[in-house]
């Protein structure tokens, strides 16, 4: 199941990785491998076990069983080791709201031994790379959600690592403020940074992901690169129907009363419309007009990640 | 016995480099802070003596109650010196370490490098220790210039203080990584705090105590630094009660770290 592109050893491997908290398992027996200079996605509903499995990457919270290694290392003995050569930009941004922006790094710096002097050139640079130059002296507090986010990535950079562990990047930031961020996520790829991250934005993990596999309940159940992933649980494109519902109808059954059997490879029906899975948008829409289907709205779409998900587990990403 | 020894050092033994780092932090905090930090570390003093040493102490005084016919501002000087230690490192104990394990989570981004659970256990004590240093030499500046101090031996009061300071906040600072909020915090300072203040012989001699209650200001921490501080401060030293109230002092911190090894880690490494 798990391709391992290139022949460079991964840089993190898991196998039978599980994570128990008493009786409850966050993550059930999971094997994945990352590769050098990759960028891995987790992708899942909140509660599927991806903050779990970062945070055991991460080296700080304990394996319960199965096997993992960072770098070659083990998170049980090497932790410090570990740490020292990765940057993580948690889900909680955790930044010091008594320390101005520049001191947020700086002391962050001497976290992982650098000088003053050191902690500062790559501080300011950082900044410069995050866009936040004139806010060095700032304190964090006043800072938008957007510019909290880089300066945590800013931080997280500030050992030069080269594995990034990313929880979440984005939620929460309005779409300008996401899409800056990614255009820098993108950049360290470039620069050759491992990228992990999780996220449950199906349209973040087509960006920014070269691989990634998708959980729910604590499991990984499907993985491959988005488009392999779209070509083998979805058909290429997707055709959205809504109707207008009275106030007694709880779905669409009634105004479909099976008129568009045969028409589609598979049709989801969710609280608000009705999905097609189609190869052609364009003819499933004309052959449910011949049928005497009167949507009161039709959107032909490609199918995206989304569609995967809702495929694979029957629910919805984002609820 | 040397393993004893040993076995009693290693769990106090945790300050590491990386823990050095960690009260590096606390020093950039501190440095937006300092003066008027200062100011209130000697109007405090300045205030307290003032009130209860030379206003109070001329009725006390006319009485010539005390043991030996100590001025009251001299008795009381050396044990105020040491309780307001205590008070500011059971505050910095409580309260800001709470803010950092739950609401602001400054550990928690301190964890994700190469400093460990034990790293902040060790910097946060030291740190609050320096804390105690730097409030008590102002006090020692108070006690001097209103002329307080029967005995040059008044500024190992200084050190005596620090030790009492971190024989609480290492046992308080346990106790906060095992709290979700900081509800207990004010119980523990109007029914643990506020009366050993009041009964630990800072402002009478614990003889004066109801004889059932005289056993429990003995194993308090504060009777021990406050009684230490007080012998030297009035040139009353003797070596073996002194020996005495350090040992418990030091028997106190101990088990507080040791405590507090134990629940910062089932806190922060989950």
């Amino acid at each position: 199941m798990t391709e391992n592109p290139g022949i460079a050893p991964p840089i993190i491997h898991a196998r039978g990785l599980t994570k128990r908290f008493g009786s409850f398992t966050a993550v059930d027996g999971i094997d994945f491998d990352v590769a050098p200079g990759e960028a891995f996605g987790f992708l899942g509903p909140n509660g599927a076990g991806k903050t779990s499995t970062m945070r055991m990457i991460g080296t700080v919270s304990p394996v319960t069983s199965g096997k993992l290694t960072v770098f070659g290392l083990d998170p049980a003995e090497d932790g410090a080791r570990i740490r020292g050569r990765l940057g993580v930009v948690p889900q909680a941004d955790t930044l010091d709201n008594e320390l101005s922006v520049l001191e947020n790094l700086l002391i962050y710096g001497r976290y992982f031994d650098l000088s003053w002097a050191e902690s500062r050139r790559r501080a300011v640079e950082l900044l410069d790379f995050v866009q936040l130059t004139e806010r060095s002296a700032d304190k964090v507090e006043p800072l938008s959600g957007g510019m909290k986010r880089r300066l945590v990535i800013a931080r997280s950079l500030i050992n030069e690592p080269s594995l990034l562990l990313l929880d979440e990047p984005t939620t929460g930031l309005d779409p300008q403020a996401r899409h800056l961020l990614w255009d820098r996520l993108y950049r360290l790829k470039q620069r050759g940074v491992t990228l992990c991250l999780t996220t449950h934005y199906m349209d973040e993990a087509e960006q920014l992901c070269d691989r990634l596999v998708v959980m729910d309940q604590a499991r990984i159940v499907a993985e491959g690169s988005p488009r392999q992933l779209i070509d083998r649980y979805v058909t290429r494109e997707v055709l959205e129907l809504r109707f207008r519902r009275d106030a007694d109808e709880t779905d669409d059954s009634a105004h479909l009363d099976g008129r568009l059997e045969g028409l589609a490879e598979r049709i989801e029906q969710l609280p608000d419309r009705v999905l097609v899975y189609t190869a052609d948008g364009e003819a499933a829409a004309a052959a449910a007009y011949e049928r005497g289907l009167r949507p009161a709205s039709v959107l032909v779409r490609r199918a995206t990640l989304e569609d995967v998900f809702l495929s694979l587990t029957g629910r919805s990403l984002v609820e | 016995m040397a393993v004893v020894g040993v076995r009693l050092a290693r769990p106090v033994a945790i300050a590491s480099r990386r823990s050095f780092r960690v009260l590096e932090h606390d020093l950039l905090v501190f440095r937006r802070g300092w003066s008027s930090y200062v100011l209130s570390g000697l109007t405090q003093p300045f205030l307290y003596l003032v009130a209860m040493g030379i206003g109070l102490g001329l009725y006390v005084n006319r009485n010539g109650s005390l043991p030996g016919g100590v001025p009251y501002l001299d008795y009381i000087a050396p044990a105020l010196l040491v309780t307001q230690a205590m008070m500011a490192a059971a505050f910095e104990s409580a309260w800001p370490i709470m803010g950092k394990i739950a609401w602001d989570k400054t550990y928690h981004a301190a964890l994700n490098t190469p400093v460990g659970a034990l790293d902040l256990l060790a910097g946060d004590l030291m740190w609050i220790a320096l804390q105690a240093t730097l409030l008590s030499a102002l006090f020692l500046a108070v006690i001097v210039v209103l002329g307080a101090a029967a005995s040059p031996l008044v500024v190992f009061a200084v050190p005596l203080a620090v030790l009492t300071a971190i024989a609480f906040a290492a046992p308080i600072m346990a106790f906060t990584a095992t709290q979700t909020g900081d509800g207990a915090f004010n119980a523990l300072f109007r029914f643990g705090i506020t009366p050993l203040f009041l009964f630990s012989g800072t402002f009478f001699p614990i003889e004066k105590l109801p004889v059932l209650m005289q056993p429990l200001a003995w194993i308090t921490p504060l009777y021990h630094g406050v009684a230490a501080a007080r012998s030297l401060a009035l040139g009353q030293v003797d070596p073996v009660g002194l020996t005495v109230h350090v040992a418990a002092l030091l028997a106190v911190t101990a088990a507080g770290v040791a405590a507090g090894r134990v629940t910062f880690r089932r806190r922060l490494v989950v």
